[in-house]
């Protein structure tokens, strides 16, 4: 872009257009690097106050369960499981339903109007701020689930997953109501990608004698496996990092327990709990578990790249 | 199925005339909503020989075309009136399942559209989906070969088919509508975007493969309907009474016929590149 070949131009440009294209060059330039240089100040920062926490605590951190601001103990292993299974539990669910969706929405199984509308539903699920979910867990997800939760125990109580006996917060309505948060995000992206598939591509498998479902599984949904990925993985950091819902609804304890009925607590509910009367080396154990978050963000980004990019081949 | 029952205007030549029809219609009238598209159409396509469609932009040819193996149907407006008889079987009674249609009538399309998947995996698509019991490999090499593409590809076959030159691609495409072995191959346009090599190929391509199917092509190009074809139906567009354009069927005939001595004026206009 920057290399401009004198030769090639065929009416000489006033010194106006020159300057204003080489400061828009410029100012593109810096937003880019802006971005950047904000992203690694955010890390830097977090390293820097995370350092005591380091320097105490070093990888034991990640497999301590203590979390005990009086003796100065801390471990992080509750809430980074916390962290994972509730985010597990939402892409379990949000993936198949969110895609699902997409692929209704983008077929001709509804007339245009209608599927416009759902469409716009959809999309106006993300927009609902999350501590309203938070409020609707509370007063109308928990009391339903409260039920399924009871019927687990008593018919499933066997099975580690269900083992305990439910007490309305916990890692389950967590994962539900990230499952509602996350729909919105894979589903419009996946209904966009599928959207924007060439028509040649069902009119070809179409015309060999496939039917419409194998059409959608065997073609439209692998040549827009990409976007899907794509929007699995920018769901997964949503859910990853969503606080205010998941903290009324998942019961902040700082233990490690298997069963989905039991309270737990992520990392991003940790923090906004305790940052505001937090002090000295609990700052930094803070700090430490938001540097972890972090870590475990860009895992998940570089892992959904590696994804595309085997898919990509053809 | 009887010859007997063709339409008296069908083609003369005794050749044409001894071979069954693989597909007719009579009194075809095709509509997207309340346009119609086509009107009235009466014709009939031999067995194992190459029918050309020729016709100014618009005229319906695809349209027509389309209705041969039913992709019509994922038009939502689409609707038609008349018969369509593949080998005497209404192809739009109730009790027709279009999928397997579709399974009989290929189709090739104009734009090279192959799957992103591997060459391979474009190949053998039809028959996965029909859940063909045989070799796959074999089914790939043979239907590779009758597409002459084999040579150049047979060792890329995990390479995506998206990789091709245009021309490949759309060989590939004729390989993947002959590996279902389908009676009949609709072509739309099939070398409208190729180069006059590729063209070539696939014009040869055509001569190997009317031995085993009957082949309707659709074509802007008249030495090449001249080239390929037995038989050459030439439409038309005229303004209907309430002022919308429908095409309609001019004449249908052997395609030294319409070349060299047709019947009406507006065909002999058209072949001879006098068309306004
Ligand atoms: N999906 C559709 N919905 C409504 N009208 C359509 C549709 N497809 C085609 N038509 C109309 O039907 C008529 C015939 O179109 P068709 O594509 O069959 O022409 P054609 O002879 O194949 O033309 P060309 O040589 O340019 O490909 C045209 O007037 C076109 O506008
Ligand atoms: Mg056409």
């Amino acid at each position: 872009m920057t290399v401009r070949n004198p030769s090639s131009v065929t009416r000489p440009r006033s010194d106006t257009e020159r300057i204003l294209d080489q400061s828009f060059l410029w100012l593109t330039r810096l937003l880019a690097y802006a971005i950047a240089a904000v992203l690694l100040a955010i890390a830097f920062q977090v390293l820097v106050q995370s350092l005591p926490a380091i320097q105490r605590f070093g990888v034991g951190f990640i497999f301590s369960q203590d979390w005990d601001p009086v003796k100065e103990s801390y471990g992080a292993l509750p809430m980074i499981y916390g962290t994972l299974v509730s985010a597990l539990i939402a892409l379990l669910l949000a993936v198949p339903i969110g895609v699902g969706i997409a692929v209704f929405l983008s077929e001709n199984f509804l007339p245009l109007q209608v599927r416009t509308v759902l469409v716009f539903l959809v999309e106006l699920l993300a927009a609902i701020p999350s501590v309203v979910y938070g409020l609707w867990g509370i007063f109308v997800l928990i009391p339903i689930l409260r039920g399924f939760g009871v019927w687990l125990f008593e018919n499933f109580g066997w099975f580690p997953l269900f083992s305990t006996q439910p007490s309305g917060p916990g890692m389950l309505p967590a994962g539900v109501i990230l499952t509602i948060m996350i729909l919105p995000i894979i589903t419009a992206i996946s209904r966009d990608s599928l959207a924007s598939l060439p028509p040649e591509l069902r009119q070809a498998s179409i015309g060999l004698g496939a039917t419409r479902w194998e059409t959608i599984i065997r073609v439209l949904i692998p040549a827009a496996f990409s976007g899907i990925v794509g929007a699995v993985m920018l769901a997964l950091g949503r859910a990853m990092g969503e606080t205010m819902a998941v903290t009324m609804l998942i019961g902040n304890a700082n233990t490690v327990n298997v069963s989905l009925l039991a309270p737990g607590n992520t990392i991003a509910s940790l923090l906004a709990n305790q940052f505001a009367e937090a002090s000295g080396l609990q700052v930094a154990a803070l700090m430490y578990a938001g540097l972890i978050l972090f870590v475990l963000t860009f895992i998940v980004n570089i892992f959904a790249e590696l994804v595309i990019l085997k898919v990509k081949k053809f | 199925m009887n010859p007997q029952d063709r339409p008296s205007h069908s083609v003369g030549s005794p050749k044409a005339a001894s071979a069954t029809p693989v597909l007719e219609t009579r009194n075809l009238n095709i509509y997207y909503g309340s346009f119609l598209a086509v009107r009235e159409v009466s014709m009939s396509i031999p067995n194992n020989q190459v029918t050309a469609f020729i016709g100014p932009s618009g005229c319906g040819k695809s349209t027509l075309l389309r209705c041969f193996n039913r992709l019509n149907d994922l038009i939502e407006t689409f609707r038609v009136e008349g018969d369509l008889n593949y080998h005497g079987q209404n192809l739009y009674a109730p009790k027709v399942d279009a999928v397997d249609v579709r399974r009989r009538i290929g189709m090739v399309f104009q734009k090279p559209n192959p799957f992103p998947k591997s060459i391979y995996e474009n190949v053998v698509y039809g028959a996965r989906v029909n859940g063909y019991k045989g070799d796959l490999d074999e089914l790939v090499e043979r239907s590779l070969t009758q597409a002459a593409l084999w040579d150049e590809v047979k060792d890329k076959l995990k390479t995506s088919g998206l990789a091709l030159s245009g021309g490949q691609q759309q060989r590939l495409c004729i390989a993947r509508t002959i590996a279902v072995q389908p009676e009949v191959v609709l072509m739309d346009e099939p070398c409208a975007s190729l180069d006059p090599i590729s063209t070539l190929k696939i014009e040869e391509l055509m001569h190997e493969l009317k031995q085993q199917y009957t082949i309707v092509i659709v074509t802007h190009n008249m030495q090449q309907a001249s080239r390929v074809s037995d038989v050459t139906a030439f439409f038309n567009v005229r303004l209907t009474d309430t002022g919308k354009r429908s095409g309609y069927l001019v004449e249908h005939d052997r395609t030294e016929n319409i070349f060299q001595n047709p019947k009406e004026e507006s065909t002999q206009e058209y072949v001879s590149g006098r068309f306004g």
